[in-house]
């Protein structure tokens, strides 16, 4: 079960990543997690929220690009090695990951890694048989 | 001393010219009218017959002759010779992508290439001159066209093409080339090489006929210190000739046309109608002599200034300025002519929206050339690997339509600066004119 990821198109230009976060923060979006991805010309803010329908429209409104993105919400041990063992795992099995990033749950121990990868299915059912399970949209707010 | 390749052409008399000019095109004329149907046509349209045109005089009674015209007729449409009897093809971009084509009869390149004698000789060149000739070889009239000149002369030719300048450079000083021909920025370009080499003083250039795109005195100026040589100035199209079309004298004040190959006029570019001489307007070409691609009233959209003040060279022929403008969209970058259209054209096949601004500047005498183009929502995807891919393509596709690279910047959309509604798609910078 895979969570709704926002991908924003970001100009590699002074404030104009702020203003994509202002806009969501004046509408009361929360961000849960985030990540940047950039190069010299452009950046894709990616972000992690509850409301992905209405954040997508306040951002559609606002003649921003971007897209929905399915992604993993992989369930991560806050502890040494936490990391690794996903990675293991994805690699074992020859997934390729396009990108990852983490962040903490507010349940002390407990991290998520959000993963991008070609196939969601696969890489579920490789981290199930590892004894990795994966967090949906709602258990993340 | 004043050196001419052809002293009794270059220096006839106006009534001379005159004579020539009157006879020639009315042979042109009627050459034109049997063997090329599409400006038959258009005479005809026009209400006019080989028979009206008794001189020089009637010349504005001809229908003109424009780029789209020329795209209309690609590839044979003005041909005016059996293929059997054409020995040579050039080729410079068109409009939307499609490229002018040229054709020459084995007559037409003897005179071209006697008009690219003249301009050597003009700066000073003669057969113990080593002439250097970087311009590109191929389709583009540069190289071709200055190494056939080089050749009538009698120069030891160096046929050298663009690019690799560590090797320029080397055969410059090993072989002691005394004639430089290239683009202006390439020049300027060498000479910037040749000080951080410390090879300058190695130099033994002593002239350099630089066109095929605009450039300004205080580049002239850099490019002749930098080189240690007199920079002179040549003008061309691929559509008429090529380079030497016109060319500039030891007065560098102006470049002297060739008249007893090209009638020149100069029109007001809203309405066609022809200025008296001394106006500022858009340059229109007659090729009298040329067999296989006679274009008559060609309009060129260049603006300058035509001037029969008396040369101090001696030669009679009259002087066009630099060009001033363009009476189109058409830049000029790098030497390569580049027309917006064409960006817009490999955009929309790339699925980019047709809304873009394009950059031009001039780095230390190079040109730069950015184009900002708004990234599409439905292109969009959250990897940074498929859309640097799609840049790439995007780049790609600019290459294969312009022949030059630009540098590509993705935008935000509705991101593309407008002024009062009206987009601006160009941003020159240079001030070349």
């Amino acid at each position: 079960m895979s969570v709704k990821q926002i991908s924003v198109f970001v100009e590699n230009q002074a404030g104009l990543l702020s203003e994509v976060t202002t806009l969501l923060a004046d509408n009361g979006i929360n961000l849960r997690a985030l990540s940047i991805a950039d190069t010299s010309d452009f950046g894709i803010l990616r972000i992690i929220v509850e409301d992905v329908e209405k954040a997508a429209q306040i951002l559609h409104d606002h003649g921003n690009t971007y897209t929905v993105t399915e992604v993993l919400a992989v369930k991560m041990d806050d502890k040494t090695g936490g990391l690794a063992k996903i990675l293991k795992v994805l690699a074992d099995a020859e997934i390729f990951l396009e990108y990852a990033y983490a962040f903490l749950l507010q349940k002390p121990g407990e991290a998520c890694l959000i993963i991008r990868v070609p196939d969601n299915d696969a890489a579920e059912a490789a981290l199930a048989a590892a004894g990795i399970g994966i967090t949906t949209q709602e258990e993340l707010f | 001393m004043t050196k001419y390749y052809q002293p009794e052409i270059e220096c006839a008399s106006r009534e001379q010219i005159r004579q020539w000019q009157d006879e020639r095109l009315v042979k042109q004329v009627k050459h034109v009218w049997d063997n090329v149907p599409y400006y038959r046509a258009k005479m005809e349209a026009a209400g006019v017959t080989p028979e009206d045109i008794k001189s020089a005089d009637d010349l504005h009674k001809l229908p003109f002759i424009t780029k789209d015209d020329l795209r209309e007729c690609y590839p044979y449409g003005l041909l005016a010779k059996p293929l059997s009897e054409c020995v040579r093809i050039q080729s410079t971009s068109g409009t939307t992508g499609k490229r002018v084509v040229a054709f020459y009869t084995q007559h037409d390149i003897d005179l071209w290439e006697e008009c690219c004698a003249r301009a050597i000789m003009a700066v000073g060149g003669d057969e113990n001159d080593v002439c250097h000739v970087s311009y590109g070889y191929g389709l583009f009239t540069g190289g071709p066209g200055l190494n056939g000149g080089s050749h009538k002369v009698g120069c030891l030719t160096l046929p050298m093409s663009s690019g690799n300048t560590e090797r320029q450079l080397q055969f410059m000083t090993d072989l002691g080339s005394t004639i430089l021909c290239c683009t202006p920025s390439y020049a300027a370009y060498l000479g910037e090489s040749a000080k951080e080499m410390g090879i300058t003083d190695k130099l033994k250039l002593k002239a350099g006929i630089f066109g095929a795109e605009a450039w300004t005195e205080e580049m002239r100026r850099d490019i002749e210190k930098s080189l240690g040589l007199k920079a002179y100035d040549i003008y061309g199209l691929t559509e008429i000739s090529g380079p030497g079309v016109s060319f500039e004298c030891e007065a560098q004040t102006g470049m002297h046309i060739n008249e007893d190959h090209f009638i020149a006029e100069i029109i007001n570019p809203e309405t066609g109608e022809v200025l008296p001489e001394g106006e500022k307007g858009e340059l229109v070409f007659t090729s009298i002599t040329k067999e296989a691609f006679p274009l008559l009233r060609y309009r060129t959209r260049d603006i300058c200034v035509l001037s029969r003040e008396k040369c101090s060279c001696g030669r009679t022929h009259v002087k066009m300025t630099k060009p001033m403008g363009r009476s189109d969209d058409m830049l000029i970058i790098r030497g390569v002519n580049v027309f917006p259209s064409q960006i817009e054209s490999v955009l929309l096949a790339q699925g980019f929206p047709p809304n873009y601004q394009i950059i031009v500047d001039r780095v230390n005498n190079t040109d730069t050339f950015d184009i900002n183009v708004e990234m599409p929502p439905e292109k969009f995807t959250d990897t940074v690997r498929e859309v640097t891919a799609m840049e790439k393509e995007l780049v790609a596709a600019l290459k294969a339509m312009l022949g030059i690279v630009a540098k590509v910047h993705l935008m935000a959309p509705k991101s593309i600066q407008r002024s009062e509604g009206k987009a601006v798609r160009v941003v020159d910078k240079r001030k070349l004119y």
